[in-house]
């Protein structure tokens, strides 16, 4: 198998501001993050030979890719829409990728976009799709919580411990993205706000929950070898994986709920691609998929940055703070951006491209190179990680 | 040889003092505490958790019946016996048949099991019997009430107590009714109730039994007689001839209440609880006349001695401290929408029953891994319908982990949400748990399958499983 590093790059990025978005459409968000990514990479948009568009609420029936075709007048060129949950914004850029890396398309833009705050309800959804009564009452937030539940037992720390623990990460994320005007959440918290939230799902607390935004993201790729083309400072993909487990990891025997295969099996595909032996000494900074607080924890251990039951020591002594070893969420992660569930791997990704540009003002992490974007779908049942670099090899 | 072969009660968890109703409405408390169904709990899961009861350590496959006998059916229209039967898994060529609209129908549904399986028609045929009705609010009903089912298997060989005679007096009498418009139990004056409809028609049917069978009161060991209260029993067996403290079976009142068409049925359960070889009981129900029978307790009755029954369903209980929350509970108020529902599906509930109703699991017969729902192709090995089903309803298990959920709504927040490690091949159950203070849930804690109404969307009732601490 050909290695893919190097083949596609990030030539421009777009990112709308993410929040709760009551006076604009999802056509407004798609136009604002397009657009952007037009200017950034300098192109117009009759350039655009195919499309990729991730979302996962079909508000309309059988929308397909006219969701993007409409608002962007993309028309004559092909469109396809995909879902994979929460790594749908990912899995447009994947696409696109793949794509124009086999020399279908010179220029193809990927775009992911989703509008919760029409919902009328105040988070993701309770599960409803499997059965008329399999799923019920399961929620997204009882999903995770499951995982700390579990956590907590099997290495030992008492409910205090675990909850200062995920507390400390909701902190961390809030000051990060305190930093960021674009986040929906610009404020920071303290560690006493978070442990005596609300609970939402025990042991899950308000600030362990991400919030519940509209937003859009977009990225406009090229072959590897023509990105200096558009821009001196192009961001290459050295590496893509996606790994999917079972749809109800809640009825998969001998499922542990401390750690997530999907996870790790699409980060040893990217890092295998890219060429990363050591992942916490060779990745500069991460943005990965805080749905929840426990999610953070548990990605530590996945992504290998800490040894399985230990994320804790690293939590405590700051290593994935801002100023720390692996800074991982410099832009405040799903805990300040909220989850529009499309938008989000593309988000994740703007954050990383724009951080290796050294574009960043207060959150810039000094000589970053090699970032990592991470999302985990379902409930957990589907993952995708990304790995980008700012020079070739 | 016919009669009974085993008995299976059950009693809701949640009790309610009499108390909280009396301070409600500023009435006057009957005294004692009351059984209440809980909010997921009809009278079809109640029959089928007697059901259970009643089957368990049995052989299922040469039961050829089952009955079903309620007067709050959860249908007008559509067998509940056939989902009792489904549930508790049951093979398909069996008889069912619903009972309804009478306080008699438990009785009624007894007498002609007993008939088929006197007649040698069918060897074993399960009855169960439950209520759930409604005292309109502030009245005294809506004390005495109470929810409870109960379920008797009848066969023609190893029986514990044979059926000696039966005999009914049939009585057209308006005195405790509800019409098919309504909500709560309607009667005509209390005196009329007693006098002319309860009294009257008892006697009747109990003297003439005893005088065809030529026995007199002190030839029977216990009494047992439907009561709508806590002492209407009592005038009854005292003018018959019996004495109240020795010979007649306390109807539970006090601590249970009137469990209506079930009644008859969880008393005569109670008092095989606690007989003896040899001794003879006598059982009358009541509605629009009566049904008595006269039954015999055999040696057999030592090899069910134990299995838990009425005592043990009496004393494993929760209090329920709010009468809002019995309103709730009942549906009497309206609570906030549910914004998100399940999509019902008639066709995908029909297709899924080996594992949704019946709850059986897949065993792989090329790994050994259970899984459930059943599964095609094996979680370990990935063999393709290499699987034998497995019944996981009555394996018990432990919590793997659980979350309490205050965002997923419903009529008793916090939502309980666990996965259940079956002991059954380590299966991975994700269920919800009933019938718990949520305070109390810790991993690793001994749970049981619990038999539930889920929701009602699509305008029929859907039906699953949940789990419940151990009772």
């Amino acid at each position: 198998m050909e290695t893919f590093r190097d083949k596609v790059a990030i030539v421009g990025m777009g990112c709308c501001k993410f929040g709760e978005n009551w006076s604009k459409s999802p056509e407004d968000m798609i136009i604002e993050a397009a657009y952007e990514a037009y200017e950034d990479a300098g192109i117009e948009p009759k350039d655009i030979q195919a499309a990729w568009l991730g979302t996962v609420s079909a508000h309309w029936i059988g929308m397909g890719g006219l969701a993007l075709a409409e608002p962007l007048k993309l028309q004559g060129i092909p469109i396809t829409r995909v879902e994979n949950w929460c790594a749908t914004g990912h899995e447009a850029l994947r696409n696109a990728s793949f794509a124009v890396a086999c020399g279908m398309y010179d220029i193809a833009i990927a775009v992911g976009f989703e509008k919760l705050k029409d919902t009328g309800f105040p988070g993701l959804g309770v599960g409803r799709g499997m059965h008329p009564v399999l799923e019920m009452r399961r929620t997204a937030p009882s999903s995770f919580a499951f995982i700390a539940t579990r956590y907590f037992h099997t290495y030992g720390l008492s409910p205090e411990d675990g909850k200062e623990t995920l507390a400390k990460i909701a902190v961390k994320n809030h000051k990060n993205g305190s930093m960021h005007p674009k986040a929906h959440f610009q404020r920071e918290i303290t560690l006493d706000q978070a442990l005596k939230a609300p609970i939402i799902a025990w042991p899950l607390g308000l600030f362990d929950c991400c919030g519940n935004s509209d937003g859009a993201a977009v990225a406009i790729i090229t072959r590897g070898d023509q990105a200096k083309k558009f821009r001196d400072d192009p961001i290459y993909i050295k590496g893509v994986g996606l790994s999917q487990n079972s749809m109800m990891p809640h009825f998969q025997p001998g499922f542990d709920w401390t750690g997530f295969d999907v996870t790790k099996n699409a980060a040893r595909q990217a890092y295998d691609q890219a060429g990363i032996k050591n992942p916490r000494k060779e990745i500069d900074l991460a943005v990965v998929h805080d749905c929840f607080t426990i999610t953070e924890l548990i990605i530590y251990e996945d992504l290998g940055f800490s040894p399985k039951g230990k994320a804790k020591e690293d939590v405590d002594a700051g290593t994935f703070a801002l100023d720390g070893e692996l800074p991982v969420n410099t832009d405040g992660g799903l805990k300040c951006f909220g989850h529009p569930v499309g938008a989000s791997g593309l988000r994740m990704s703007y954050e990383i491209y724009k951080q290796l540009q050294g574009k960043v003002d207060k959150r810039q992490i000094r000589n970053a190179e090699r970032g990592l974007a991470h999302t985990l779908g379902g409930h957990p049942s589907v993952s995708c990680v990304t790995v980008y670099g700012n020079s070739l090899g | 040889m016919f009669g009974i072969k085993s008995y299976g009660v059950y009693i809701p968890v949640f009790r309610m003092s009499r108390d909280i109703f009396s301070t409600a409405w500023g009435t006057r408390s009957i005294g004692g505490e009351r059984s209440v169904a809980n909010y997921d709990e009809d009278s079809l899961t109640m029959a089928t958790e007697a059901a259970l009861n009643c089957i368990s350590g049995l052989d299922r496959q040469g039961v050829e019946g089952l009955f079903f006998a309620s007067t709050t059916s959860p249908y007008k229209e559509k067998s509940c016996s056939s989902i009792v039967a489904t549930a508790i898994d049951l093979n398909k060529e069996i008889w069912t048949s619903d009972f309804a609209n009478s306080l008699r129908a438990g009785t009624s549904a007894f007498r002609a099991a007993i008939g088929a399986v006197k007649g040698g028609q069918e060897k074993n045929i399960m009855v169960t019997s439950a209520d759930c009705r409604l005292g309109t609010p502030r009245s005294v009903d809506e004390q005495t009430f109470g929810d409870g089912a109960a379920a008797l298997l009848l066969g023609d060989s190893d029986v514990i107590a044979t059926i000696e005679d039966m005999y009914s007096v049939s009585d057209d009498i308006t005195d405790v009714w509800r019409t098919d418009q309504d909500t709560f139990v309607r009667s005509w004056e209390d005196r009329w109730v007693l006098t002319n409809g309860y009294t009257r028609n008892m006697k009747a049917a109990v003297s003439g039994v005893m005088k065809r069978q030529g026995l007199a009161p002190k030839d029977f060991t216990k009494v047992v007689f439907y009561s709508p209260d806590a002492k209407s029993h009592l005038g009854l067996a005292k003018s018959l001839g019996f004495d109240t403290k020795t010979q007649l079976q306390d109807p539970l009142i006090t601590n249970v209440g009137n469990i209506g068409a079930a009644q008859p049925l969880l008393l005569l359960a109670f008092a095989l609880e606690e007989a003896k070889a040899g001794d003879r009981i006598l059982l009358a129900s009541y509605g629009d006349g009566c049904d008595a029978f006269i039954l015999q307790v055999t040696n057999a009755i030592e090899g069910v001695r134990g299995k838990g029954g009425v005592k043990d369903s009496i004393e494993s209980k929760m209090m329920l401290s709010t009468y809002e929350k019995y309103l709730a509970f009942r549906q009497l108020v309206s609570l906030p929408e549910e914004f998100i529902k399940l999509f019902p599906s008639a066709s995908v509930m029909w297709r899924t029953k080996k594992w949704a109703l019946s709850f059986h699991g897949g065993r792989c017969k090329t790994c050994g891994l259970v899984s459930f729902p059943i599964q095609r192709v094996c979680f370990g090995c990935q063999s393709r319908d290499a699987f034998e089903e497995v019944r996981l309803s009555d394996k018990k298990g432990k919590v793997f982990t659980y979350s309490l959920d205050n965002l997923a709504g419903g009529v008793d927040p916090p939502t309980v949400q666990t996965i259940v490690e079956s002991e059954e091949g380590g299966a991975r159950i994700y269920c919800l748990m009933t019938d718990c203070n949520p305070k109390d849930v810790k991993v690793d804690m001994p749970v049981e399958m619990t038999f539930r109404r889920f929701h009602r969307e699509g305008g029929f009732y859907n039906y699953f499983w949940k789990c419940r601490p151990a009772r």
